[in-house]
C-alpha cells in the first residue's frame, strides 16, 4: 500500500501547479468565456508545451501517462486553478475513442494540441448514454447525418467534432450507435456561455460525411462512448476535487481574516464545527477519487463511477453552500474569487449523471 | 382548535382573488412565473395598481391611508399575490420605513413621505449594512457630524437593495462614539442626489446587479432629517427589523416555487418517465413538501398570535430559518431536474422582449440563476446564524 505519487506524477503536479497559478487569472477565465471560441488559447499552448494532453495517454498510444493517477494529478490542478480547457473533451473522450480505434495520427496531433471534440448528448437524453436520436443514413456518397446534440462543451474551439448517431436499433438502444468524424464546419452551431466558465453550443445536423469518417465498426460505439465517459467522469471528479480545495482555502482564509463582534469569525465555535464537517467531506472526495481512479482499468470501473460521482455530487453541494454561507455577502459577489469556484463546482453535478443518478445506478451494479 | 379560515376571511380571500383576476396584467404575472428580469416601472406599474385600490400600505393603518389588514389577512393577500404571480412590493418605504417613520418620526416627517412612498414618488433604499459591519451590524461606522443646521455624512454602506432605483435613503449612521457601539446610532434620512454620493453596483454571482456599494463624502444631510433622536436610532433599527421580518417565512414564495418545481420535474424525462416519477426524485420533492406544510402551520400559529395582539418574539427567527432552508431546497431541486441544461448562462434571455431563444427548456437558466440568488435568503435580514444565536438565547436562555 502506497498512497505517495511517483517522482513523475508528483512533477508533473508541482509544475503544474506553478504554470497555472501564475497563469490563469478571473480576468483571463472572464475573457475567454465572453470570446468567440471560449479557449484561452495561450493556456492551452501553455499546457500543451507542458505535455498536459500526452499525459491522457499511454506509451503505447504515443503519450506519457494515461493511467487513472494521471487524470487525477491534472485534473485535480485544473480545478484548483478554475480554469475552464478542453482537456477532457479533445484528450479524455474523443482522444480516448480515437486511441481505441487506433487512428493514431490525430491521436498524435490531439497530443500537439489540436481540438477535437465529442458530441454525444442530445437534447432529450439527459444522462442516458444509450439514448440517441440523431440518425445516420447510408447514401451513395457516404452517410448523412441528421439530428440535435446537446451542450457540447468547447465545440465552439474544435475544427472537428466526433459526432454520435443512430445506424441502428431504437432511441434507448445500446446497439445501433455508431461515430463518425465530421468537420466543425459542416455543422449548425449555437454557441453560448456557461455557468462556471467556458463556452459550450447546441449542435444542429444535416451533412453528408464519407465512409471514410466512420470510427470503428458500424453500429458498434455504445463500449466505447462507455469507456470514454467513465475516463471522462474520473477527470471530471479529480477537477471537483481541486475545486474544493482551492473554495476551503479560500473559506478558511475568510473565517481567519473577517472579524465580527471583535474577533474572527473563525473563533464561534459554530463555525468552526461546520467547517470541519467540509474538510471531512473533502477528505471523503478525495479517497473516492483514488478509489475511481485505481479502478479505472478493473472489472469494477463502473461501480466506481457511482459511488465517487455520487460522494462528489453530495460533497459539492456542501462545499458550495456552506462556503457561500460561511463568507456572507461577500460570497455571494461576482467579483470575488469563491463565486467563480462555487458555480464550477456546482455544475459538476449537471454533466455525466447528478449524484441521484449514479445512486440508482450503483444500486443496481452492486445488486447484479 | 380551528385550522380554517373564517367566513370573513374567506369573503376577504375571494376577493383577493377577484381583484388579482381582473388588476394583475398578465405582462407583469408572466415575467415572475418566467423568472424574467422586472424593471423599475414594471414594480411602479403594479404599486400604482395596488395603490389605487387602497392596498399598496398592506402593513399600515388606516389612518395612514393603509389597509388596516389584520395579520391573518396580511397572510392571506400575501399568499393570494404570490400565488398569481404578482410583483413583490418593494419593501423599504413600505413595510421598513414607513412603519418606523409612522411610531418614531416627526408629523412633519409624517406629513411630507408616508404619501409619496404609497404615491411612488420615492423609492427608497436601505443603508444598514457596511463592509465591516454584516451580522455585527452595531459596529457601523458611516459617520455623521453636526455641523450648524446639518449633518455632514462620511462612509459606506453596502448590499444596498435596488440602490440604483433609488432617489432616498434611510441610514444608520454613527453620530457618538461614547458607550457602548448601539448607543451612538442615529437614523438619517438623505437624498441620493445630494452632492457626495456615489453608487456602484455589486454584480451577484447569479450575473444580476441587485444590490450596490453607496458611498458618502462630506455629505449634508439637513438636521430636520434625523428621525427621532440623535444616538436612538439602534432602536429604531430594531423595530425596523421586525417589520422585515413579516412574512419572513416566504411560505408564498415556497409553495408557488413548489408548483414550479413539480412542473419541471414532470416535464423532464429520464430513462423513459417523468422525473417526478423517479422514487430518488420524487422522495426530495415529498420531503421538503412536508417540511412546507408544517411551516405553513407554524406560520400561521405565529400569524394568529400576533393578530391576537401578541408582538412578534424569536418566534420570527424560527421561521426564517425555517423557510429560507425550505426555499433553497426548492431551488436546489428545481436545478437538479433541468439536468444538462442548467449550465447555459445567457444573460440577454432574462430581458423582456428579448429575442434570443433560450437554451433547452425554457425553465433552466432561470432554475439555475434563483438557486445561486437566493443563497442570500440564510445571509440576508439577520443571517441564519445570527437567527440561532437569537433562539438561544431569547427562548432556550442559554
Amino acid at each position: 500500500m502506497n498512497f505517495q505519487l511517483t517522482e513523475e506524477r508528483q512533477m508533473l503536479q508541482d509544475g503544474l501547479r506553478r504554470y497555472l497559478s501564475d497563469t490563469v487569472t478571473p480576468e483571463a477565465i472572464a475573457a475567454a468565456t465572453d470570446g468567440a471560441t471560449g479557449l484561452d488559447a495561450e493556456l492551452w499552448a501553455g499546457l500543451t508545451e507542458m505535455g498536459v494532453p500526452g499525459a491522457m495517454f499511454t506509451e503505447e498510444q504515443g503519450g506519457f501517462g494515461g493511467a487513472g493517477f494521471d487524470l487525477m494529478v491534472v485534473f485535480e490542478e485544473l480545478g484548483r486553478a478554475g480554469a475552464p480547457v478542453p482537456l477532457i473533451e479533445s484528450a479524455v473522450l474523443a482522444g480516448g475513442i480515437l486511441a481505441e480505434v487506433g487512428h493514431m495520427d490525430l491521436v498524435e496531433e490531439i497530443i500537439g494540441g489540436r481540438i477535437i471534440g465529442f458530441a454525444h448528448g442530445e437534447p432529450a437524453s439527459r444522462y442516458d448514454l444509450a439514448h440517441v436520436q440523431t440518425r445516420a443514413e447510408k447514401t451513395d456518397a457516404g452517410w448523412h447525418l441528421t439530428g440535435a446534440k446537446a451542450v457540447v462543451q468547447h465545440a465552439p474551439a474544435t475544427d472537428t467534432v466526433i459526432v454520435s448517431a443512430r445506424t441502428g436499433g431504437d432511441v434507448t438502444d445500446q446497439d445501433g450507435i455508431s461515430l463518425f468524424l465530421v468537420p466543425t464546419a459542416e455543422l449548425h452551431m449555437r454557441d453560448y456561455p456557461l455557468n462556471g466558465g467556458g463556452r459550450a453550443a447546441e449542435i444542429t445536423l444535416d451533412t453528408v460525411v464519407p465512409d471514410s469518417a466512420v470510427l470503428g465498426e458500424t453500429g458498434a460505439a455504445y463500449p466505447l462512448i462507455a469507456a470514454a465517459n467513465a475516463r471522462a467522469t474520473a477527470a471530471q471528479c479529480a477537477e471537483a476535487l481541486g475545486l474544493m480545495e482551492t473554495i476551503k482555502h479560500l473559506t478558511v482564509d475568510y473565517l481567519r481574516q473577517r472579524k465580527q463582534f471583535g474577533q474572527p469569525i473563525g473563533k464561534f465555535q459554530a463555525l468552526q464545527h461546520r467547517m470541519a464537517d467540509v474538510l471531512i467531506e473533502i477528505e471523503q472526495a478525495r479517497s473516492a477519487v483514488i478509489n475511481l481512479c485505481g479502478h479505472l482499468d478493473t472489472d469494477d470501473c463502473d461501480m466506481h463511477v457511482s459511488a465517487t460521482k455520487n460522494l462528489i455530487g453530495r460533497a459539492a453541494r456542501l462545499v458550495v453552500e456552506e462556503s457561500i454561507q460561511m463568507h456572507g455577502g461577500i460570497g455571494m459577489t461576482q467579483e470575488y474569487a469563491l463565486g467563480h469556484f462555487a458555480k464550477r463546482l456546482t455544475m459538476v453535478d449537471h454533466r455525466f449523471g447528478d449524484a441521484d443518478y449514479h445512486l440508482e445506478r450503483f444500486i443496481r451494479l452492486a445488486a447484479a | 382548535m380551528d385550522l380554517n379560515y373564517t367566513d370573513d376571511q374567506k369573503a376577504f380571500r375571494d376577493e383577493v382573488r377577484a381583484f388579482l383576476a381582473d388588476h394583475l396584467p398578465q405582462r407583469l404575472s408572466d415575467k415572475v412565473k418566467g423568472g424574467k428580469r422586472l424593471t423599475k416601472a414594471d414594480y411602479e406599474e403594479w404599486h400604482a395598481i395596488l395603490n389605487a385600490k387602497g392596498w399598496l400600505g398592506v402593513t399600515w393603518p388606516k389612518e395612514h391611508d393603509g389597509t388596516g389588514w389584520d395579520a391573518v389577512e396580511r397572510h392571506i393577500f400575501e399568499e393570494e399575490t404570490t400565488a398569481a404571480g404578482a410583483p413583490r412590493i418593494v419593501p423599504f418605504g413600505l413595510n421598513m420605513l414607513g412603519p418606523v417613520l409612522m411610531k418614531f418620526g416627526s408629523d412633519a416627517q409624517k406629513d411630507h413621505y408616508l404619501p409619496r412612498i404609497l404615491n411612488g414618488d420615492d423609492w427608497w433604499c436601505q443603508g444598514y449594512s457596511e463592509p465591516g459591519a454584516g451580522s455585527d451590524l452595531a459596529s457601523l461606522r458611516c459617520e455623521a457630524v453636526r455641523d450648524g443646521e446639518h449633518y455632514i455624512v462620511n462612509g459606506q454602506k453596502t448590499w444596498t437593495t435596488l440602490g440604483q432605483y433609488a432617489n432616498k435613503i434611510f441610514c444608520l449612521v454613527r453620530t457618538s462614539k461614547e458607550g457602548k457601539p448601539q448607543q451612538g446610532i442615529s437614523f438619517l434620512l438623505i437624498d441620493m442626489d445630494s452632492p457626495g454620493i456615489e453608487v456602484r453596483p455589486i454584480v451577484l454571482i447569479d450575473g444580476e446587479a441587485e444590490v450596490n456599494e453607496v458611498w458618502f463624502k462630506d455629505v449634508r444631510v439637513p438636521v430636520e432629517n434625523l428621525v427621532g433622536e440623535e444616538n436612538a436610532g439602534w432602536t429604531y433599527a430594531k423595530y425596523l427589523l421586525t417589520h422585515e421580518r413579516t412574512n419572513i417565512a416566504g411560505v408564498g414564495f415556497a409553495r408557488a416555487g413548489l408548483s414550479a418545481l413539480k412542473r419541471i420535474a414532470g416535464e423532464q424525462m429520464q430513462g423513459g418517465q417523468p422525473l417526478i416519477a423517479n422514487p430518488f426524485f420524487a422522495a426530495k420533492v415529498a420531503q421538503v413538501e412536508i417540511d412546507l406544510m408544517a411551516m405553513a402551520t407554524t406560520n400561521l400559529r405565529t400569524i394568529a398570535a400576533a393578530a391576537a395582539g401578541q408582538a412578534p418574539g424569536a418566534e420570527s427567527s424560527m421561521l426564517k430559518i425555517k423557510g429560507t432552508v425550505i426555499r433553497q431546497e426548492i431551488n436546489a431541486l428545481t436545478r437538479q431536474a433541468v439536468g444538462p441544461y442548467a449550465a447555459p448562462f445567457v444573460s440577454e434571455i432574462l430581458d423582456e422582449g428579448s429575442n434570443a431563444e433560450p437554451v433547452g427548456p425554457e425553465a433552466a437558466m432561470p432554475a439555475t440563476q434563483a438557486y445561486f440568488n437566493n443563497r442570500k435568503l440564510s445571509i440576508y435580514g439577520g443571517s441564519n446564524e445570527v437567527q440561532r444565536q437569537i433562539i438561544s438565547k431569547a427562548i432556550l436562555e442559554l
